[in-house]
């Protein structure tokens, strides 16, 4: 896939987790800013299904295809759930769902590649 | 009136609210990866092992249940996250010791194969966590 935006998508992931590891701390809920950088992470997400859909139709690579539109689909609905589960909880325990959720995405970032190029490590 | 312990405010009992948040979100990240690899398994190569297939259908509905059972704060969901989480501490272990016991009965991964190495043993651990916190926060 498209590393650059892969790599951009990860980086958005582990800012979320760690502004909201900043937040912990002091106690601080999740702000416009928290969440606003959890959208932009949402929207880096639509862009890698589009280009990742776009890849899949152009170069018919030889892999597993419903893993990997699971894969694709399946990160994009994490950032909206969370942020949802996140706001329904008075205390600091909300903040941290964002912090799973920024350290969730990378590794299903990285199942992604190894499922769009089988044998692929770091 | 709403009891107050005498060590503290009153603690919600519920098992969705405070670190049972964090419990929750992190089962309903395996409820999606299991029903999600439940469902391209049995969907494409359901023949080809059904013995593990069947396992991550199994280990699928435990997360589901789980997770709605945790989430939710009612009765009938505190008993369904007992009975799911029991479970799913039986499956962890039973299939962890089989799977290193005799690798050809699992020739494709499931979450719980060697206690959850795939996913940084996490699988055998939230069981545990799970258990705990249905304790914790039992209604008095």
């Amino acid at each position: 896939m498209v590393v650059w935006l892969q790599l951009t998508v990860v980086a958005l992931s582990l800012a979320v987790a760690l502004l909201a590891a900043a937040y912990l701390v002091p106690d601080r809920r999740p702000d416009r800013w928290l969440v606003g950088l959890t959208w932009l992470l949402e929207a880096a997400l639509v862009v890698q299904l589009v280009v990742g859909v776009v890849l899949l139709v152009t170069e018919s690579p030889d892999i597993a295809v419903a893993t990997y539109l699971g894969y694709l689909v399946g990160c994009l609905v994490l950032p909206p759930v969370a942020v949802w589960w996140a706001r329904g909880e008075p205390s600091r325990s909300g903040t941290a769902v964002l912090v799973v959720l920024g350290v969730v995405v990378p590794f299903l970032v990285l199942r992604l590649q190894q499922v769009w190029e089988p044998g692929w490590y770091l | 009136m709403v009891p107050v312990s005498p060590t503290g405010p009153a603690r919600s009992t519920g098992t969705g609210r405070g670190p049972g948040r964090v419990l929750v979100a992190l089962y309903g990240v395996f409820a999606v990866a299991a029903t999600g690899r439940s469902a391209v398994q049995l969907s494409l190569q359901a023949s080809e092992a059904p013995f593990p297939y069947a396992l991550s259908a199994l280990a699928a509905l435990v997360y589901v249940a789980a997770t709605v059972g945790l989430a939710v704060d009612r009765p009938w969901a505190r008993r369904t996250a007992w009975t799911a989480v029991g479970v799913e501490l039986v499956g962890v272990l039973v299939v962890g010791t089989l799977s290193l016991a005799d690798p050809v009965l699992f020739p494709d991964d499931t979450v719980w194969s060697v206690f959850g190495r795939g996913y940084g043993f996490l699988p055998l651990v939230l069981p545990f966590l799970g258990l705990a916190w249905l304790l914790r926060t039992r209604p008095r």
